[in-house]
Parts: C-alpha cells; structure tokens; sequence
C-alpha cells in the first residue's frame, strides 16, 4: 500500500539528511505505529506519504514513495486525497469551516462529489465516529477529543485508504484518548483503513500497533518491524515494556494484560521487598503559613463557571499534581495563581501576597508559571538574548538564565533561535527564564506535551531537584506517567470543583482512568513506577 | 416553530443593504437611531453562537469612533455657515498658501448639528454591515457564491476566521509578558506582542494550507488561456458598472432611471461571467442552502425599506433639524424601518442556538 524505497529526505540549508535510506513497505489494513525521540524526522516520514513533504515544505526528496500505485513525485497532495487522509497535529489548525457537518463535507466538495452521495456518507461516519449529538456545533465549542474524531471524520468521508495521524492523543486526557483510540480501531477492524500513526505516549497506543517504525533520528536508519521485536531495544518504551525488560520477561508485553499473565513471580519476588516510597511524608506544621493558600475561589467567564469554590494549599517542597479533563480548569486554576483571571471570590495568597495585586518583579519573585505553550514566554531571537533579558526582568545577576539552562539542558547552543529548539530544549529555556527571579511557587502547565521519554525523564530530575531546594511545583498535566513519578499529591478538578485531593497513591490508584501501567500490572501490591520496582528489586538481590 | 436551520445569507445580506440604504438617504437622528436598534434586535434574535457571530458589538464601538472623529475634525477644520454660535476656538492664522484651509475659529450651533448627524449616518451603514456579518456566516456565504469566485472567497473566509484567533493569541501572549515581569501595556507592550502574534498567524496560514491541500483543495478541470482572460475581462467591466452604479445610488443628483440601468447591467453581466467561469470547477457544494418563505420575507422587508428611502428621501422630515429641537417624525420611513424587525420572528433559528 504504502512503499519507501531507499527514500532520503533533506531540508534546505542542511547538510545532513533527516531520513536517509528508507525502505519500507506498509501493508494494506495495518496499524503501522511511528516512533522517535522529538525532531528525529516522524512528522517528516509522516508528511512524506501525501507528498507535503517535499511538495508543500521544500526540501529534496531522492529515492521513490508509491502510495497505492501513484508516485508521490508526480501526484502533489491534492491529487492524493482521495487515497490519503491526513490529520495534522492540531486538528483545530487544519479545519477549513466553521461547523461539524461542512468540516465531514469539506474534502468531498474539493473532490467533486455528488450531493447525494455526501449526504449519505455525512451521515455514515457520523455513526461509525459517533458525532451525531455535535453535528450541529460549532468546531470552536467542541473539547479536544471531539475536535480529534471530527478531523478525522473529515479525512475519512473521501474514503481514503490510508489514514495518517500525528500525535492524535498528545493533547488529550485519557478518556479522550480512549475515545479517538477506540474510533481508530474501529476504522482499521471494521473498514481495513491503513492507518500510519506517530504519538509519544505509547502507553496508550502500542497495544494496537500491528508493527512499529522507529526512527531513532539523526539520519540512522528507520527500522521496522513487529511491535514486540522493535519494543525490545527501541530507545523510547513505554513503562509496561521497560517493566517486561527489567523483569526479563519473553516475550516482551506490550499491553498490561500480557503483563499482567507473566507478573506472578515478580509479585512473588517482590512481596517481601519494602517499598521506600509507601512512607507518608513528614507530618506538616499545620499553623506554620501557607507558600501557597487557596480559599473557596471561584473564576467565571461569562456565564460560564470555569473553577467553583476551590481550596488549595501547598507547602514548600510539594509537588502537587492537578488532573481532570481537557476544559475541567486546570488551566485557569494555574492561570488564577499568577493573577491572569479574574475571582469572582476567595482570596489566593502566595508567599503571604495577593498575586492579582502584584507586578513586575515583586510579582515573578514569588510565583512564576510555565504556559502550555513555552514558546509564549519568549520573544527574542537567540537564546543568549533571550537568557540577557531575563536576567534584567529578574534583576538577576548576569549570567543566572544561562547558568540555569546549561544545568537543565547542557547541549542547547546559545546563538540559536529559540523556534529551532526541539521542544524540550523549549520547555528548559523557558523554565530557566522562570527559575532566574526564583519564586519559590512554580507552575507547570502541561509540560510533557510532545516530549519524548528521555526528556520527561530529565524534566522529573529537575522538579525533583526544584522540590529538594525547597521549592513548591505545580503542575496541571494529562499524563498520568509523569504524575506516578513525580508527584506528591494530585488533586483531580471536574467542571471546576474539585473532586479529589490526596496523596499520589490514594489518588490516582483508586481510578481505573488514572492509574499507570505498572500500578495496573502489579495491583493488589502498591507500584507506581518502574524505578521503584527496581530499587526493590535491587534491595532483594 | 420552525425547525433550525441557517438562512440563505445573500437574504441576511439584501436585508442589511436595504437598511443601510435608508440609513444613508437620511441625517434624521429618529430614523437613524431606528435603523441601529432594528439591526440590534434581530441579531441578538437570530445571530448563531459562532465567533463572526459575536463581531456586531465591534461594529457599533467603530460607528461610535466614527462619530467622535467626524465631530472632532469638523470642529476642527469646518467652516461656519451662520447660525447661532456656541463657542470659540482659538483659530490658528495660516500662511498664504493655504488659503481657503481654516483651523479653529467659532463653532455654530447648525454645524455641530449637522457633524453629529452626519457621523450617526456613517455609524448606522456600519451597524448595517455589522449586522450582516453577524447573521450571515462567511463560510455559508461562500458556499452560495459561485465556484467562479471560490479561490478569491476562501481568502476572505480564511481571514475572517482568522481576525479573531488573533485576537485569541495576543491576549495569550500579554498574560505571558505579565508572567515575565514586565508591563503589558503601553507601545513597547504592544510591539513585544505584535511580532510573535504575526509569526503565529503566518505560521497557523501555512498548517491551513498544508491541511487544505492535502485535502484536495484546488484540484480542477482543465481551462483554455483565451477562455481564462475573456473570464478576467467581464468580471472587471462588471465590477466596474457596478461600482458607478452604487456611487449613483449615494448621490441625489445623479437620475434613477441611470442610477438603475448600470446596477442591473452590471448585475447581468456578473451572471454571465459566472456562469462561464463556473464550467472549468469540478467542485460540489453539500446541502446548498435553500430559498424558501422564510428568504422572501426577509429579502422584502429590506427591498421595501430601501424603496422607502429612495421615495422620501427628498422631503424635509429626512433632513435632520438645524437646530437643537425635537425633530420631524417621517411616518413611511420609521414604519418601513419597523418592518424590518419582523425577520426576527419570521426566520428559523440558527442550528447551534436551535437546542436552546
């Protein structure tokens, strides 16, 4: 269906190839997963299918794509789209109308269509997506899972034979992604939809994955095979396969069913392990004042109530998570703490102050916030100045942002523009900026998006050295991983109250939603994360 | 009740021009200040829940800047024409050159008047327009237009969508410079914003292009060069009549009968350019939106408004008063606005406000 053949692609102004050498055949009705640490080429590969790459984004492509027969040399995406859906990263960026029913129209009217048969296959995948009761809305209102199942109804009325996703579950919250994950399956069972897909989460995802491409990045070879062979010695896994490598365990499992089959023994083995981890936390002061103290706050827009009565509080050397689904207000509680949005009541105090009441440096002294979009912190065009200014902002010393950032991510070069960053390099330029007034409050909005293992795991290093200093980290997150690793206590929001408050393992265990895969694999025992098991484990040897 | 639906928007559209035609045929403040509640009441009725929906308050802030600057600058630079006087402004003497320029000087009592009148006029047409763009959304529109004008139509529509996720990214953006200490305000606070704003914006215009691509956008049926430039040809002699055509329908000096021979020459000269540059799409449109009872009355209610207007706009109830007293009461023009208000119970509600 799909065929690379000693395909090598290279952007202009670089010397080195992004792929180079690919040979690939992806077969009809297969679930093919793509995997890679961030910039290593995946969105490329994925682009490379339609022909965006290099008809839309420049670049030389050597070698041939044949997709169903047509060379993608000759056929520019337009003439591909009745054979390839694409759905972008953002789907709210690739949406061309304004409402539902027309967005699912869109690609047939391009192709020509008639007015009966778009009728008919309008409604059919409103069934088979299950979007019958938005089909009236407008795309703005809809939640990030509905906007996923929409953009994918749209690509998928022309009746492609292939589906292309970019990281369809990156911005979503585990039901959501449950959701769209459940769609896509039915499109690849039900309708043999070829379905190529790239996610950094793969906990959710390579339970389904007929087989894997991994492009470890860097020009070295794209390898393909079956999910269990690549999973074996690829250099991102999910916590599930990394727990299948620590045990030893053949073959590898890739889902926590099959884990759950091979974990007796390590449960046995592990019954007589002590888990350091399980201890309670030191007993707090309870009259000693708050770093932060969040009474009965309510924030409305409009008419629409966005955190309802909300109480808060947060001690130095706490890292507190806040989950709930996409629009439950994680953002605007983060977004309240810094004083962006209005309270209608309650009262926030932040090192004994009312952030709403402060600016300038008495302001990122005490609190600072990372967006979910890093990016948005920045404005300069090289890191160095971008390091300069924040040292003036904070009244720092100069030199502190730079000393910061070479502490979080040594290999950043600083005469590079920040929008050259791969997104790690982003989120540690931006988290240095914060760091430089040193608030003892930091807020994390969303901050694993798009960021793959081996930087997460730098990421909970360095919270966990923020929170050692005396530090209090906030963090609203999707990503229940990162909250089992990091985390000491998660409060979960839904339609802005707050419905549970404790520590990580009352929390997040008591949800089948919510709780990671290690958790799930060795329940009835108390794991949360892979690192645990094995310092237990190494305890016992 | 009827049952929601979107109401073909060239109906929204003919009714807006035929309130705006009355707006501008009069300087009464009565029938102007009709007209801008007339518009309001029925896009608060009939306006969807989408985003161009919610820009009818942006239009009537700019009306209220016009009226502010048209006053100001008359003030300032107009010429007195009797009257009482009111106040004096220091006038400034200029050099030879610029005879027959004043600056400053007294300020009457009929040229204030008729300054204020004037910028209401200018405010209601926009209120009008507002109006249109608010009921009328500008995906649908384009829906209805003819594959001729797609490509030109899918540019106008783009920016549209796009004006307000600017505005989206730059309020996004000022909570960031808050976040880094600095002042979000003033010019240093606007230029800071404005340049990762447009860079955003560019950057979101090319993942538009990318998706509609992919998408099939722009696939179409082979057109001969001759066929193409005899297309280009009659669309701009048509634009042209038409454009001469509306200035005659501004200016009272100008006879109907002339006034009405360009506008519906050119109208038919639009058609056939259509039709001809239609043949070379191979687009279809889903579920075009239908004319039915509902368009009539709307599109009516305006044509009648606008013959209203047309018919008195001569007599001296559309003058506004040159003094500070109650003005006249037009009665054909006031009930002809009134009318107006009627597709407000008469039209089916949008879909997205339909389960309400």
């Amino acid at each position: 269906m799909i065929r690379f053949e000693d395909v090598t692609i290279t952007y202009d102004g670089n010397l080195a190839p992004v792929i180079a050498h690919a040979n690939l055949h992806i077969n009809e009705g297969e679930l093919a997963l793509v995997v890679g640490p961030t910039g290593s080429g995946k969105t490329t590969l994925l682009h490379a299918i339609n022909g965006l790459v290099p008809h839309f984004s420049g670049g030389t492509l050597s070698g041939r794509v044949v997709v169903d027969g047509r060379d993608t040399a000759t056929h520019p995406p337009r003439e591909l789209a009745d054979v390839v859906g694409v759905v972008p990263q953002d789907p709210m960026s690739g949406f061309v109308t304004d409402y539902v029913e027309d967005e699912l129209a869109y690609g047939m009217e391009c192709l020509g269509l008639a007015p009966s048969v778009m009728r008919q296959r309008v409604e059919e995948i409103i069934d088979l997506l299950g979007l019958a009761e938005i089909r009236n809305r407008a795309l703005m209102s809809l939640s990030g899972g509905q906007r996923q199942r929409v953009a994918i109804g749209a690509v998928m009325t022309t009746h492609p034979r292939i589906l292309v996703l970019d990281e369809p579950t990156s911005a979503l919250d585990p039901g959501a992604a449950e959701e769209v994950l459940a769609a896509l399956q039915r499109l690849v069972h039900d309708l043999g939809v070829t379905v190529v897909l790239a996610e950094h989460r793969l906990e959710r995802v390579v339970q389904y994955a007929d087989r894997i491409l991994h492009v470890p990045g860097n020009g070295a070879p794209v390898q393909i095979g079956t999910a269990a062979e690549i999973m074996r010695t690829a250099s991102v896994a999910p916590p599930v396969v990394q727990l299948g490598r620590l045990a030893g365990w053949n073959p590898l499992p890739l889902s926590v069913r099959d884990a759950r089959r091979n974990a007796e023994p390590l449960r046995e083995r592990l019954r007589s392990a002590h888990n350091e981890h399980n201890q309670a936390g030191a007993p707090i002061d309870a009259l000693a004042p708050r770093l932060l103290d969040v009474r009965s706050v309510s924030v409305a827009y409009g008419t629409k109530t966005a955190l309802d009565n909300v109480t808060v509080t947060v001690d130095p050397g706490e890292i507190l998570a806040i989950m709930g689904r996409n629009g439950a207000g994680k953002s605007t509680l983060l977004g309240t703490l810094v004083g962006l949005h209005k309270r209608s009541r309650g009262s926030v105090l932040v090192s004994g102050g009312d952030p709403a009441d402060m600016r300038g440096p008495e302001l990122i002294s005490r609190v600072g916030l990372v967006p979910q979009d890093p990016s948005d912190l920045l404005s300069r065009d090289t890191v160095e100045a971008e390091c300069h200014d924040s040292d003036r902002d904070a009244r720092a010393p100069r030199g502190t942002t730079t000393t910061i950032l070479r502490s979080l991510a040594p290999d950043v070069a600083t005469s590079q523009h920040p929008r050259d960053l791969s997104e790690g390099q982003r989120l540690a330029l931006a988290l240095a900026v914060i760091l430089s007034a040193r608030p003892p409050l930091v807020l994390l909005d969303e901050p694993t998006r798009g960021l793959d293992y081996l930087t997460k795991s730098r990421l909970v290093e360095a919270l966990r050295t923020l929170a050692a200093a005396g530090h209090a980290v906030v963090l609203a997150t999707h990503d229940v991983e990162l909250v089992a690793e990091v985390a000491t206590r998660v409060i979960v929001l839904a339609d802005g109250e707050i419905v549970a408050d404790g520590t990580t393992r009352d929390v997040i265990a008591a949800s089948p939603l919510f709780a990671p895969q290690v958790w799930k694999v060795l329940a009835p025992q108390e794991w949360l994360t892979v690192a645990e098991v094995e310092q237990a484990l190494g305890g016992v040897r | 009740m009827r049952s929601p639906r979107w109401l073909n928007p060239f109906a929204w559209w003919a009714w807006a021009l035929g309130l705006a035609v009355m707006a501008s045929r009069t300087t009464n403040p009565l029938v102007l200040g009709c007209v801008v509640a007339v518009a309001a009441y029925v896009v608060s009725a009939r306006r969807p829940d989408a985003v161009w929906g919610r820009t009818f308050r942006l239009f009537l802030i700019l009306g209220a800047w016009v009226i502010v600057i048209r006053v100001v600058l008359g003030i300032a630079f107009g010429a007195p024409d009797g009257g009482r006087v009111l106040f004096s402004l220091p006038s400034l003497a200029l050099p030879q050159w610029a005879a027959g320029v004043r600056f400053g000087g007294d300020v009457t009592e009929p040229a204030l008047l008729s300054l204020i009148f004037d910028g209401m006029r200018l405010a209601a047409i926009l209120a009008c327009v507002g109006a249109a763009n608010s009921l009328a959304s500008p995906s649908r529109l384009l829906k209805a237009t003819p594959s001729a004008l797609y490509e030109t139509g899918v540019a106008a529509v783009v920016a549209l969508t796009f004006a307000p996720q600017i505005v989206g990214d730059a309020e996004r953006l000022r909570s960031a410079r808050r976040l880094r200490g600095r002042d979000t305000r003033g010019i240093r606070g606007f230029g800071s914003v404005a340049i990762p704003v447009l860079e955003g914006a560019l950057e979101k215009s090319l993942h538009l292009a990318a998706a509609m691509d992919s998408r099939g956008y722009g696939r179409m049926a082979h057109t001969s060069e001759a066929r193409r430039r005899t297309i280009a040809a009659t669309f701009l002699v048509a634009l042209l009549c038409a454009t001469i055509g509306a200035y005659a329908a501004l200016d009272e000096r100008i006879p109907t009968i002339a006034m009405l021979s360009l506008l519906t020459g050119s109208i038919a000269m639009i058609a056939a350019a259509f039709v001809i540059a239609s043949r070379a799409r191979i687009r279809t449109v889903y579920r075009r939106d239908p004319w039915r009872s509902p368009e009539w009355v709307t599109t009516n209610v305006g044509l009648a408004c606008a013959l209203a207007a047309i018919s008195t706009a001569a007599s001296a109830a559309m003058q506004g008063p040159t003094t500070l007293t109650w003005p006249q009461v037009p009665l054909i023009a006031i009930c002809a606005v009134a009318l107006c208000l009627t597709p407000a119970w008469l039209t089916p509600l949008p879909p997205d406000r339909g389960a309400q």
